[in-house]
């Protein structure tokens, strides 16, 4: 039987049942295992936005958690809120895509983005009374090596930082990686993204601490320590998506009622 | 012949695929700088390098000699894709700091080192403890490894803080150092330098010896 192993039909039989084999394999798994796949990733992207928003109950599954938020769309060229451009809607992807995306260009490109997409998801709470109590902004930008994805959270005034987290990024472990500790993010909440003018931010990352004699003090938070280019990378994105080229137009109309 | 025991326990100290055979030495860096995916990952190898060879010695007396290697990689491929979507559905959060380096399972040699060297030529039930014995191999060498990373790195281990980090307020500056895959050569230069302490038959001889020096006082 191995003597002829090496003829040509032989060859060829094998390689076409192994092929063939190996792909039910494969697609198998895959298709079997997808529903769950795109659940973790649900989970997981819910799981950040509550996380970023403070809102945590151990005594809840994060489906229960996440109810309570409201996921809509804004064009953040106009401010307001639009429908969902297309059905599960992603806007990494849009970014690159010539109809619902733009390239950004580079002397406005401090975040190092390249590519942003027209429309950017939203998420809001309510309080019970149906005020505006939350607002939950999508953001990412350049660090030192990688790009930082994460989400800011903002009280009901559109002003005042609840939260910052970030979900992905890979920043240098110890350096840069830090803006996972959560004494660093513990600096964040209470801080103001804008002065007097709610167009330009303000917030941005110091050198060293913020201290009871810093001015200004409300629109800074401590740099983190050997990671200068990681936290010049955190200022820029949050200066870009919160001026008006990001949320900025969006946030006036929501001051105002608008949006 | 080996007895299954034989096969199954060389691997671990005698003839450690890291330590000796030098192989799989690139993923050995990369994910162990904690414990858990350390685990994970040596869990992960354990079932391919298993099942891999398991599957390949099953078929061994009619894979055509002209494409061995092509068949060899076809299975570690298939079973690495399918390890791959199985750590994305149950162990989401694991499989996205591991991320391409459960896809460089196909790469790493000590997989096809195995089939190639004991499959082919051994039944299907010794290969697989074969497979499984070289498997465990490399995860102790990623334990050691990923022991050390995470508790002088981080100071903890599995994410149970062991030593207080000076970050959160408590007394220990982690080596930030052993965070970075560099680290992980020395960890590893280290083992390699115990075991063959322990075991002088895994010396090699030197290649060449230095020519005495002649010049008598000239150092």
């Amino acid at each position: 039987m191995s003597s002829n192993n090496d003829s040509i039909g032989k060859t060829l039989t094998v390689t076409i049942l192994l092929c063939v084999i190996c792909s039910v394999v494969v697609s198998a798994a895959a298709v079997l295992l997808k529903p769950k796949q795109v659940a973790n990733r649900e989970l997981d992207r819910k799981s950040n936005i509550l996380a970023a928003a403070g809102i945590n109950d151990a005594s809840k599954s994060v489906d229960e958690l996440f109810a309570q938020i409201e996921t809509r769309y804004v064009d953040l060229d106009s401010g307001k809120f639009v429908d969902e451009p297309v059905t599960n809607y992603d806007a990494t992807k849009a970014a690159k895509d010539t109809e619902l995306g733009h390239p950004v260009p580079r002397s406005e490109d401090i975040a190092s983005i390249k590519y942003q997409a027209n429309v950017m998801p939203v998420y809001i709470v309510r309080d019970s009374a149906n005020e505006l109590e939350k607002v939950i902004l999508p953001v990412h930008g350049y660090g030192l090596w990688s790009t930082l994805y994460g989400f800011l959270a903002l009280e009901g005034d559109l002003n005042t930082v609840v939260g910052l987290g970030f979900y992905s990024h890979a920043e240098t472990p110890g350096l840069g990686g830090e803006v996972d500790n959560p004494a660093w993010k513990a600096l964040w909440p209470g801080k103001e993204v804008y002065g007097d003018d709610k167009t330009d931010p303000e917030i941005r990352l110091i050198k060293g601490s913020v201290g009871a004699d810093t001015s200004d003090a409300e629109h800074k938070v401590d740099g983190l320590s050997g990671a200068t280019l990681t936290s010049n990378g955190v200022t820029h994105l949050l200066q870009y998506w919160m001026g008006e080229n990001g949320y900025a137009p969006f946030l006036n109309n929501l001051r105002a009622g608008e949006a | 012949m080996s007895t299954t025991k034989d096969v199954l326990t060389t691997p671990i100290l005698k003839n450690n695929p890291i330590a000796l055979q030098i192989l799989g030495i690139c993923s050995a860096l990369a994910v162990t700088s904690n414990l858990a995916t350390a685990l994970v990952m040596s869990l992960a190898v354990i079932s391919v390098t298993a099942f891999s060879n398991f599957f390949v010695s099953l078929i061994r007396n009619h894979i055509p000699g002209s494409i061995r290697i092509i068949v060899q990689m076809t299975i570690i491929a298939s079973l690495v894709i399918v390890v791959d979507q199985i750590l994305k559905a149950f162990a989401y959060e694991i499989s996205k700091q591991l991320s391409v380096f459960v896809g460089l399972i196909i790469t790493n040699c000590i997989v096809m080192g195995r089939a190639e060297a004991f499959a082919m030529k051994n039944p299907p039930i010794q290969s697989f403890f074969d497979g499984v014995g070289n498997g465990l191999g490399y995860g102790l060498v990623l334990m050691f490894v990923g022991f050390f990373r995470e508790l002088f790195g981080s100071g903890s281990l599995f994410g149970i803080e062991i030593l207080p980090l000076v970050n959160n307020g408590g007394w220990y500056q982690g080596n930030g150092m052993l965070l970075l895959p560099p680290s992980a050569f020395f960890l590893i230069g280290l083992f390699i330098w115990g075991t063959r302490t322990l075991r002088k038959e895994q010396v090699e001889k030197p290649e060449y010896t230095m020519y005495p020096n002649t010049k008598k006082g000239a150092a």
